[in-house]
């Protein structure tokens, strides 16, 4: 007992001055501090590419729940920099508390499309998906399915697979159908879905396309990138077969448009490198970036004219729905209610 | 008596309690800022909906893993027959399996997609899912599944930790006044064990109710699902405080509720006589029921679940093998020492301040200061961050004001803020197994140790510390285990640029991608159980009593 405490005494000396010395250090002059939702192993790559374009050290936590929270607790010491969301939705909740600042460059306006923006530069998009239907080749012919209301349609009765309705993904859409066919429409249309489940609500996008490949339902809701990363899978290349036994079907083409997700970024109030953190997101939005976002993760990238990877680009072209992203945003809250009032998973 | 140490005793664990309380307050006072009106919109939808799948799942898993638990404790503290001595280590290793990564296992074996059940279609010409039966793996008997075999080994090592520190003379007075093996154990052993039971079930318990990983993937409603869901996807945080705070109130009626049920009881060993565990000898069918009844926890707990993710690692090495790896585990081994170590000294130091001074104001401290692990890990995190910001942001509000220069946060966002939030939340372990082991120690103890002139520090040392070595041991395993698959925490506290071996699974299994994840995942249980099977061994040898050239 007394060896092991002393030993215990001692690590924990050694780390409080570590933390002491960590936070008392005065922070070097070109760095940038950065929260990130999206996941490192897909970062990394992008803010290597940026440390050695310009020397500024880009230092990450990966945090997603409790974002917001950090920030506000932290308040006007945060050490934050830059914000990185994989969903506008977050993003949107940081504007609105309050967090973000507004910022103005002529590269991120020459870059990102106006409407892929916040007007005053509250945050800026890097990258869209698009939430598409993935349908059997065989079982589903090619008229059955063409917008995300037939997907309530009593003919798809039995037949889809779908993730929970309470996944940031679905919630989302949910909230683009409230924002363009008002909310009784929105009710109807999820609770008409539910009906038409083939399985409760489960797994991940990836797990309904296994689900239709081994014909278990016809159709799935799933985002865009997912499908790349399963037909590309070289590391388990059963997935490329779930991937084969579908096709993508961008819905509503002949209406609003398919439903697209917005990643992207946001300065921070508190930044006190705030150049540096511009030209990260100048960086990130700029051909060498979006490029790699385009390649490495099969999304569309914002910057028009960089090449999209072959494989998305085969998928052809497709309307996306052009309704104002933070107004669809702010629908996430009732569309969570609709989901708990149709009870959506059960 | 004098009043400098009871001074001393009493002051230090008020102020460590309050300390630890910090954030629990701080969680209810954010439940107290206006928002959105929830309760209406719920308790009209899905309210009803997840109490009633949260009980089913406590419900569930509490007996799964009872049952389980305090069996397996029994028959390899008590018995003896093949295999016991590898069982009696063995059968902590799904401890180390965070919940939600055997789920993904588990699902991947067991969907209609599954192995299983292709090889049932091929075999038997089923063509589709409507033509045979076959369990749902992603629905609550999922979970409640999942989560048994996982969390059983909280009640496997309380119980086994009880039973060996157990006076054996008791249960020989049993079997001599004519009481058979099993009545004994329902009559005498199992009632002295109750309180570590107890912990070990309600420990078990907050697990279950803290859960998300697991019912996330499933889809399984339950009321953490249903706080992180007003949290995030209604983006109201104090909405989720609301119900994080029903919950612990839950909890706290829970507790009481069971300490009322055995008020005037006392556990305190009446003997001091600890001859060698007897060791029944069991022979014939029950011998093979025994070494089935400890195989099948530990088989399908961690054998199966392990093979399939060494499976993994091995296609995805190079991934997951980069350079980062090591230290990534180095940061977590060290991390979780250092709160286990810090859990058990305050631990300790908190249970025997309530001993030695046996004041309400006391014990109502240190039950609140326990109550961080019924709070759902992520809504405890943030408990912490508003603790740790308003600190900072106070002492740099004051010393912009008074001398002109900043601080700066000087917690937040540091290694202290992680140790601080392992130690809100896993404090519940370490002191709740070693109270309920003081209160074994008859207080005839103490007396004699006083009347001979010694200190109750000294008393403490050299009395009951040794008396109680193996629970201390048990809980500073614990906490090290679940410190090593703690995520929320690290997640949301951590600084720049800081991973553990959890949060590096977290990365890749947010991402669909469990394959990448499965090194990191096996890893956790590898360095996770190495400890675990050392202090086994030291428990097993702690038993006051124990001989190794004991005649059996």
């Amino acid at each position: 007992m007394k060896r092991l405490s002393g030993f215990y005494t001692t690590v924990f000396a050694a780390t409080v001055t570590a933390a002491l010395v960590g936070a008392l250090a005065p922070a070097s002059a070109a760095e940038v501090n950065l929260y990130s939702s999206r996941q490192p192993f897909l970062i990394n790559p992008l803010l290597d590419a940026f440390t050695k374009e310009t020397g500024t050290k880009v230092n990450m936590v990966y945090i997603k729940k409790g974002m917001l929270e950090r920030l506000k607790a932290e308040g006007r010491n945060s050490p934050a920099d830059l914000v990185l969301t994989s969903d506008l939705g977050n993003l949107n909740n940081l504007v609105d508390a309050g967090l973000m600042q507004s910022t103005s460059s002529a590269v991120l306006e020459a870059n990102i499309p106006a409407n892929l923006r916040h007007p005053d530069g509250l945050w800026y998009g890097l990258t869209t998906r698009a939430r598409v239907i993935f349908a059997h080749k065989d079982r589903v012919k090619a008229d059955e399915v063409t917008t995300y209301e037939d997907l309530a349609a009593p003919h798809m009765k039995g037949r889809i697979c779908v993730r929970s309705g309470k996944h940031e993904y679905n919630i989302s859409l949910l909230a683009s159908i409230i924002t363009a066919k008002g909310e009784a429409a929105a009710e109807a249309w999820a609770q008409g879905v539910k009906n038409n489940l083939a399985r409760k609500p489960q797994g991940n996008d990836r797990a309904q396309v296994k689900a239709i490949y081994q014909g278990e339902c016809d159709v799935s809701l799933g985002n865009t990138y997912y499908m790349g990363k399963m037909a590309t899978n070289e590391k388990d290349p059963v997935q490329k077969k779930w991937a084969a036994s579908v096709r993508i079907i961008f819905p509503n083409q002949k209406d609003r448009g398919t439903h697209i997700n917005i990643s992207g970024a946001g300065i921070t109030k508190s930044s006190l490198n705030k150049a540096e953190a511009v030209k990260l997101v100048e960086f990130l939005t700029g051909d060498q970036a979006q490029a790699i976002y385009a390649q490495g993760n099969f999304e569309y990238p914002v910057k028009p004219g960089v090449a999209l990877h072959p494989m998305v680009a085969s998928w052809g072209t497709f309307k996306a729905d052009e309704a104002l992203m933070s107004n669809v945003a702010s629908q996430r809250t009732l569309a969570t209610r609709i989901m708990d009032r149709v009870r959506f998973d059960n | 008596m004098s009043w400098s140490w009871l001074n001393g005793w009493t002051i230090g664990t008020v102020i460590v309690a309050f300390i630890v309380i910090l954030p629990i307050a701080a969680v209810i006072f954010i439940a107290l800022t206006p928002s959105d009106d929830i309760w209406a919109h719920l308790a009209s939808t899905v309210l009803p909906l997840y109490i009633g799948t949260t009980l089913q799942l406590m419900i569930g898993v509490g007996l799964g893993t009872l049952v389980i638990g305090v069996g397996t404790a029994w028959l390899v503290s008590m018995c003896r027959f093949p295999g016991k001595t590898l069982f009696e280590w063995a059968l902590l290793l799904p401890m180390a399996m965070p919940a939600y990564v055997i789920a993904y296992v588990y699902t991947d074996i067991l969907e209609y997609a599954g192995p299983v059940q292709i090889l049932l279609r091929d075999t038997f010409g089923f063509a589709t899912k409507r033509d045979y039966w076959f369990p749902e793996i992603r629905s609550l008997g999922g979970a409640i599944s999942m989560m048994t075999l996982v969390l059983y080994p909280y009640v496997y090592l309380l119980s086994r930790a009880a039973f060996t520190e157990q006076s054996i003379s008791v249960l020989d007075a049993s079997r001599v006044l004519g009481r058979g093996p099993y009545r004994t154990f329902f009559s005498v052993a199992l009632p002295l064990a109750r309180p570590a039971i107890i912990i070990g079930v309600s420990l078990v318990l907050m697990e279950t109710l803290n859960d998300f990983g697991t019912v996330d993937f499933f889809a399984v409603s339950t009321f953490t699902l249903g706080i992180y869901d007003v949290w995030l996807n209604m983006n109201n945080v104090a909405g989720a405080a609301q119900l994080a705070t029903a919950l612990l109130f839950f909890v706290v009626v829970l507790v009481l509720a069971e300490r009322f049920a055995r008020r005037k009881k006392k556990y305190h060993h009446t003997s001091s006589k600890y001859d060698a565990l007897p060791g029944y000898l069991l022979t014939g069918r029950s011998k093979i029921l025994a070494t089935v009844a400890c195989s099948i926890p530990v088989l399908f707990g961690f054998v199966l679940p392990a093979l399939v993710l060494g499976g993994y690692s091995i296609i995805h090495f190079e991934t997951s093998m980069n350079s980062n790896f090591l230290s990534y585990a180095f940061n977590s081994f060290l991390l979780s020492s250092l709160v286990a170590g810090l859990a058990i000294g305050i631990g300790i130091f908190m249970a025997y301040g309530v001993r030695v001074r046996n004041e309400r104001l006391l014990k109502i401290m240190v039950r609140l200061a326990s109550l961080g692990y019924a709070v759902p890990g992520s809504v405890l995190a943030v408990g912490v961050l508003v603790t740790l910001g308003a600190v900072d942001n106070g002492i740099d509000g004051f010393m912009r004001d008074t001398f002109g220069v900043s601080t700066g946060l000087l917690l937040s966002g540091t290694i202290v803020a992680v140790t601080f939030g392992y130690l809100v939340r896993f404090l519940a372990i370490s002191f709740g197994s070693i109270e309920a082991s003081l209160a074994k120690v008859t207080p005839n103890m103490d007396d004699a140790s006083r009347s001979l002139g010694h200190s109750p520090f000294a008393t403490l040392r050299r009395v009951h510390i040794p008396l109680i070595r193996a629970s201390v041991l048990t809980a500073g395993m614990m906490v090290f285990v679940d410190c090593m698959k703690e995520l929320p925490l690290t997640v949301i506290l951590r600084p720049f640029n800081f991973h553990t071996l959890a949060t590096f699974v977290h990365e890749y299994a947010s991402d669909e991608q469990l394959g990448e994840a499965s090194l990191a995942a096996l890893s956790i249980v590898g360095f996770g159980i190495l400890p675990v099977i050392i202090l086994s061994l030291a428990i097993t040898r702690s038993r006051p009593g124990h001989n190794k050239d004991a005649v059996k």
